[in-house]
């Protein structure tokens, strides 16, 4: 019945935040694009972008939430796979500028045409249209992925080491991203972004747009995450998150549930990345620091691990403050950041969300009461089949 | 050349009339170790062990610590494989050429000695993930509980004594309800052999003899071995006693028999296993 509740509790939780979601989408959409700008109801366009970065952020969390909150499977690598969806949304948005560039080279990119290259290079080939990059966005995170997980799962590559080797992927990335040869811009990345679909991304109408597709995103990714974890594969990856040998003694293939999650949360974190590029406008290799993907996982444990909703309140709470803070004092980010995570794992392990869970104690312990009676009764009953026995 | 029939082929003739999987029993064995010896870094923790199981027997395996008792069960479930010998299922599968996962299936299962459920989820979510069925990833995905799976569960939480408590997290329970779920998830696989290594270690007297009860009502439809050092328990539920030694049998037999025997006194430096 404890469980129960605390199921009702998370069924409540994350039913509420998915509210809230919404009407934060109509409220900004209305309060952007119908109500005029002189009235103080009027949400700036620059709110809408920064809310609709949160979101996609907040998607971000989740897909970690998925692998690291039910199969005990930590990423510190995630931000790679944000990245890569960046890239693929940024390289259709590269080829939707067309001749329009500074250098009005209707088949090259302004920095290929710099690099004096003369050719598109054939992993270019296909970004002019849509569909194919909105693929890309899925296939590429996904296989990457595949391969990765495959190698690290299969020989049992887990805890600390899957963490550390996670780090050195979206390491290594960054670095081959850097390099101007890659042919994705090098250090300056894809920018100056001119339209998506034909909508001009700078026109409020675009960014509202935009801005409602990752609420979307967001939403939809949440229900995959949770018919996932709701489903009798997701109670096999809790039982591998804890107790990893005996679920393979029960026969289950570990590896490749382990895969299977790890590909469907990169494929996740790469849709919230494909969102995140035409709001900011840039995607360059930054993005592939190590120190990003440590961030994002600190969103989930702030917000609460294990519960796909704690990680998006998470994700706006840690990035709200940080925008706060960022302006007023830049240099302090990171200790306040570290100091929060120490803070969350010493105070509240289980993230803001236990907060919402305090209110409700002397519920819990009449709860706790009846399961010791049941135990109790159990017992006795145990006693009397014992002395019928002898 | 002599045209001698392979063995593969006497056995698969033999077997045409068993469904796949299903062990031959017609001599009453059902577990069959020969020879078997299994080295960690030239220390012989099994050494040319033999044992004969008979179909639906309880048996219990004593000896001092160290004696190679869970490494056998390691070699049975396939877990380590063995440097020589041979592990037969019946008469007529070769364990050796099986996965852990598979012989966990329906053959071998195998409480081990520190009981692991899976704490998070419910008692019957326990046993709902251990009951025979689909366990690649999509299979599962898809799959729904039906009502044959359900009416399992109720089932084996019956014979286990955990109907009650169903839908409390297993995180919740006793060691020794802890003990029980684990032979309820082991049941759920309906293996042909249980193997339970230590059940009553940390145990309340009740719980102690409940398990007994339990042990006792499921020999016979499948065959049990248990390895206990608590000689009171073996004492309640012993037939066939088999004294581990440094990796080998030094005695078999009654319980009676078996304490009467010198070498097996001499083992144990005159701590009789037994002192009541
Ligand atoms: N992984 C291993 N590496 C090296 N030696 C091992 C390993 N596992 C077991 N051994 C050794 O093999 C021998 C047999 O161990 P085993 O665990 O089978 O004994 P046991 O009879 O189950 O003992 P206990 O009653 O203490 O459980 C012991 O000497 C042990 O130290
Ligand atoms: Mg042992």
């Amino acid at each position: 019945m404890l469980f129960k509740t605390l199921f009702a509790g998370h069924e409540r939780g994350g039913l509420i935040v998915m509210l809230a979601i919404v009407l934060m989408l109509l409220w900004v959409s209305i309060g952007n694009l119908a109500v005029p700008a002189s009235s103080s109801w009027h949400v700036s366009t620059y709110t809408v972008t920064i809310l609709g970065k949160f979101l996609t952020y907040a998607l971000l969390a989740v897909s970690i939430d998925l692998i690291w909150g039910y199969a005990g499977i930590l990423s510190l690598g995630h931000g790679a796979f944000f990245a890569l969806g960046g890239y693929a949304m940024g390289m259709y948005l590269m080829r939707e500028i067309g001749d329009r560039g500074q250098y009005g080279n209707p088949n090259l990119p302004d920095f290929m045409v710099f690099l004096n290259w003369h050719e598109l290079p054939w992993y270019w080939y296909g970004f002019d249209h849509f569909w194919f990059a909105a693929l890309m966005v899925l296939l590429v995170p996904g296989i990457l992925a595949g391969l990765f997980g495959w190698l690290a799962f299969r020989s049992k590559v887990s805890g600390v080491y899957f963490a550390i080797i996670t780090q050195a992927l979206t390491y290594a990335l960054m670095l081959a991203f850097f390099r101007n040869e890659m042919g994705f811009g090098g250090n300056n990345g894809l920018t100056d972004f001119k339209d998506i679909l034909g909508f001009s991304i700078t026109e409020n109408s675009t960014r509202v747009g935009l801005f409602v597709a990752s609420g979307i995103a967001l939403i939809l990714g949440y229900f995959i995450a949770q018919a996932i974890v709701r489903s009798r594969f997701g109670r096999v990856l809790v039982a591998i998150r804890d107790a990893e040998p005996r679920t393979r003694a029960c026969g289950y293939p570990v590896a490749q549930y382990k895969l299977v999650v790890f590909v469907i949360s990169a494929m996740l974190a790469a849709v919230a990345g494909a969102l995140y590029v035409p709001q900011v406008g840039i995607i360059n290799p930054g993005e592939f620091s190590p120190l990003s993907s440590i961030e994002a996982v600190a969103w989930v444990a702030t917000g609460g691990r294990g519960s796909l909703f704690g990680p998006i309140i998470g994700a706006f709470a840690v990035n709200y403050s940080k925008t706060q803070l960022t302006t007023l004092a830049p240099d302090l980010w990171p200790f306040v950041l570290g100091g929060l995570f120490i803070l969350v794992t010493v105070f509240l392990p289980k993230g803001l969300i236990s907060l919402l869970g305090r209110r409700k104690k002397p519920v819990e312990e009449s709860e706790t009461m009846v399961i010791n009676k049941a135990i109790k009764q159990e017992t006795s009953v145990a006693a009397d089949r014992k002395t019928e026995v002898l | 050349m002599l045209s001698v029939p392979n063995e593969s082929e006497i056995i698969g003739d033999r077997v045409a009339t068993l469904a796949p999987g299903q062990p031959d029993v017609t001599h009453g064995t059902i577990l069959y170790l020969e020879d078997v010896t299994l080295s960690f870094d030239g220390f012989k923790a099994l050494n040319k062990l033999n044992l004969t199981l008979d179909d639906g027997e309880l048996r219990c395996i004593i000896g001092p610590n160290g004696a190679g008792k869970s490494t056998m069960m390691d070699v049975i479930t396939g877990r380590r494989k063995p440097d020589s010998g041979q592990v037969f299922f019946g008469q007529n599968i070769d364990l050796l050429k099986h996965q852990e996962h598979e012989i966990a299936r329906g053959m071998v299962g195998r409480k081990f000695q520190r009981p692991t459920v899976f704490e998070a989820l419910t008692v019957a979510e326990n046993i709902e993930l251990t009951l025979l069925g689909p366990r690649a990833p999509w299979a599962v995905l898809k799959a729904r509980s039906t009502a044959a799976e359900r009416d399992r569960i109720d089932e084996v939480l019956t014979t286990i004594g955990l109907i009650q408590l169903r839908h409390q997290p297993a995180g919740i329970l006793s060691h020794g309800q802890k003990q029980w779920l684990e032979i309820g998830m082991l049941l759920a696989q309906n293996p042909r052999i249980l193997l339970v290594d230590e059940p009553v270690a940390g145990m309340t007297g009740e719980e102690v003899a409940r398990t007994a009860e339990l042990l006792v009502s499921l020999a016979g439809e499948r065959t049990v071995v248990v390895v206990e050092h608590d000689m009171a328990f073996v004492r309640k539920i012993a037939r066939t006693v088999t004294v581990l030694h440094q990796g080998s049998v030094l005695a078999e037999g009654s319980l009676s028999s078996v304490q009467s025997n010198p070498k097996v006194i001499e083992v144990y430096l005159g701590e009789t296993p037994c002192s009541h």
